[in-house]
């Protein structure tokens, strides 16, 4: 899930680049055929246009259908509260639904606690994660070892696990936790399950699952980042005699900065749509049934989605849809401010 | 870099060796516990998938299998629970059929982009690349209805075709295929080869890797997926493994049958490991790659 987000955010960087490039080239080719019409190399744009449409049909047909059309869509949908489906009657145009969510408590709900996952969840990962980085890093026996232990939660199914935490934070009195919380003499907590959880209880569970699923992925970068720094800055420490937390403070924070900002972004954005994990610890009402305690941002989209999928009730959709827009738009403010951060802060 | 350092005397290189071992133990130490956290979800799988109906209810709760029994796996795959074979098959048939798709759709896309020359490529390129900013849960609404007008609800297209072609691993390959130096293509076309001909003989060894991690990331893509079969198949034969556990298990869980649900999760969880005991090497370093590649 957090990887989903990863492979998509690497690339926020090119993004910029790539229009500059953009613009570049096609001021290139102006100045081209301002110039010289060469008449062999627009043959050869012909025979390669041909090939393209060829090469990229596939691509681009499914692309337009399922990406490009429905991103559209949906943003239309969010502006007909009375869509429907099933006939693709449009309806009247108007702002209920976004003010049906924007004045939806169980929304707000759903937003404090994603807030809370991402700020809770989000430092402390990165800051193991970069602690057994740098202690992975500076062993040699066994280190493929470690490495292959520390990575094995990337390969496990979310909802499995999910299912494997609930077992182990089990309510009842025979849950792995709950024994040993009872052999020092602390009496059971009702961490998962339907009912009667406590709001900190079913958050610390969230918060300690998505710390075990995320730290492979994590790990993984720092470790290949870390690798990458040049050992003479170390070397140069160790002449110098500085003392391990100022190396690790004033050269592998900083060199690491970039993977650090990467994997920031991407954790947050994996936070920030964390669903399964809570549907496989809590239920599909997330938490203490009708009160959906543990609602997420995402969970409250799938919420009215779920509805017009299982219940058929298709109103809900636009509902859904405007749930989705504001989603978006939280994404992006929090990529945009972390890029600007990024221009500022980040040491490369 | 430790081997390198001088001592102006024995005694001060001794001292160091002697500091050098504590630190070494502690980072041992603490790297075993850290090791030892990451196992037990692992580990307290497999020993409730072990226990008996009535060991399972036991306080406090036995570490290790009292009498092991290997009941609840005949269970998942006789008992009522059969079904979750055939979940599993449906999720190795859709996440194979996805990936043969996407693997080619993929290749052919990303030779366009990098390698042909033709009018918009650039913009259409920097189009796509835009979509990839977007949630995948502004789509997954509008996808629903499409799949629901075409039909296709309940069906093995419905979990394939959205998901053959990908921005991410056209711009991946992309790359990839970028790094290939100019000089090799002109040399193929003064052969006299054609450019598919390129493709295939020089393009693709040497891309090998990246087509590589393509492969293995769609199939745990599809081995992970959870929201969209849920959505478009809701017939108790076409589910996938992720919903076919939560639609066998969801009210149950932390309740009295967590060794049925643990044997199941077990089996459900052996595929992925078992890849990755067999390509290591290639999963590790494609996870790595795509994330930091660009």
């Amino acid at each position: 899930m957090e990887h989903e987000e990863a492979k998509k955010t690497t690339f926020w960087a090119n993004i910029g680049n790539f229009f500059k490039k953009i613009g570049s080239k096609i001021s290139e080719k102006a100045a081209k055929k301002a110039g010289s019409s060469n008449k062999t190399q627009m043959l050869e744009w012909k025979k390669d246009g041909w090939k393209a449409t060829v090469c990229l049909a596939p691509a681009l047909i499914i692309l337009a259908v399922f990406t490009f059309y429905p991103i559209l869509n949906t943003f239309l949908v969010s502006f007909f509260p009375d869509y429907n489906y099933v006939t693709d009657e449009f309806g009247s145009f108007g702002f209920d639904s976004y003010a049906l969510v924007l004045q939806d408590a169980t929304f707000w709900r759903a937003m404090g606690n994603t807030a809370l996952m991402v700020i809770v969840s989000v430092p402390l990962s990165i800051l193991i994660a970069l602690i057994i980085t740098v202690l992975l890093n500076s062993i040699k026996k066994l280190q493929g070892f470690f490495q292959i232990i520390f990575f094995l939660p990337y390969v496990t199914n979310g909802i499995a696990f999910g299912l494997v935490f609930a077992t182990i934070f089990s309510p009842m009195d025979y849950g792995l936790v709950n024994t040993l919380l009872n052999a020092v003499g602390i009496s059971s907590v009702g961490w998962t399950g339907t009912t009667n959880i406590p709001y900190w209880a079913g958050l610390f569970v969230i918060t300690v699952y998505a710390i075990w699923n995320g730290l492979a992925f994590k790990i993984l970068v720092f470790l290949s980042g870390i690798q990458g720094i040049d050992k003479q800055y170390y070397q140069a420490a160790q002449v110098d005699a500085t003392p391990r937390w100022r190396v690790f403070t004033k050269i592998t924070v900083p060199l690491l900065s970039p993977m650090i900002l990467y994997i920031t972004i991407t954790s947050m954005m994996g936070a920030f749509k964390s669903y399964s994990s809570v549907v496989s610890l809590f239920g599909e009402s997330m938490g203490n049934g009708q009160n959906e305690t543990f609602i997420t941002a995402v969970g409250y989209i799938y919420k009215y989605f779920n509805r017009v999928v299982h219940d058929n009730i298709s109103w809900v959709l636009s509902r859904a849809s405007a749930a989705a827009v504001i989603l978006f738009l939280f994404i992006l403010a929090i990529t945009g401010i972390q890029m600007w951060a990024n221009k500022k802060k980040v040491h490369y | 870099m430790e081997k390198e350092l001088y001592f102006a005397s024995d005694e001060q290189a001794k001292k160091y060796e002697r500091i050098r071992k504590v630190r070494l133990f502690f980072v041992y130490f603490f790297l075993t516990i850290c090791a030892l956290f990451t196992l037990i979800p692992f580990y307290w799988m497999l020993a409730t998938s072990f226990k008996t109906a009535e060991e399972v209810q036991r306080i406090p709760a036995t570490f290790i299998p009292l009498q092991p029994t290997f009941q609840n796996y005949i269970n998942v795959f006789s008992g009522e629970n059969a079904i979750l074979l055939r979940y599993i098959g449906n999720t190795v048939l859709v996440g194979i059929l996805t990936t043969i798709f996407e693997v080619i759709i993929t290749i052919l896309a990303s030779f366009a982009f990098s390698r042909l020359e033709f009018k918009g490529r650039d913009v259409i390129f920097a189009l796509l690349l835009t979509t990839m900013m977007v949630p995948g849960e502004m789509m997954i609404m509008t996808n629903f209805t499409t799949i629901a007008r075409l039909g296709w609800l309940d069906t093995y297209q419905a979990l394939v075709i959205p998901f053959v072609a990908s921005v991410f691993y056209i711009f991946f390959l992309r790359q990839n295929f970028k790094q290939i130096p100019d000089e090799l293509y002109y040399a193929a076309k003064v052969d006299g080869n054609s450019d598919f001909k390129y493709l295939w003989k020089v393009m693709l060894p040497i891309a090998r890797p990246s087509i590589i991690t393509i492969t293995i990331l769609a199939m745990i893509g599809s081995w992970n997926a959870y929201l969209w079969p849920r959505s478009v198949c809701v017939e108790a034969d076409m589910k996938l493994v992720t919903d076919g556990l939560m639609y066998l298990f969801q009210n149950e869980v932390g309740g009295t049958s967590d060794h049925q649900i643990m044997a199941a999760t077990t089996v459900v969880s052996l595929p992925l490991l078992i890849a990755f005991a067999c390509f290591k090497k290639h999963i590790m370093r494609g996870v790595a790659r795509s994330g930091i590649k660009g």
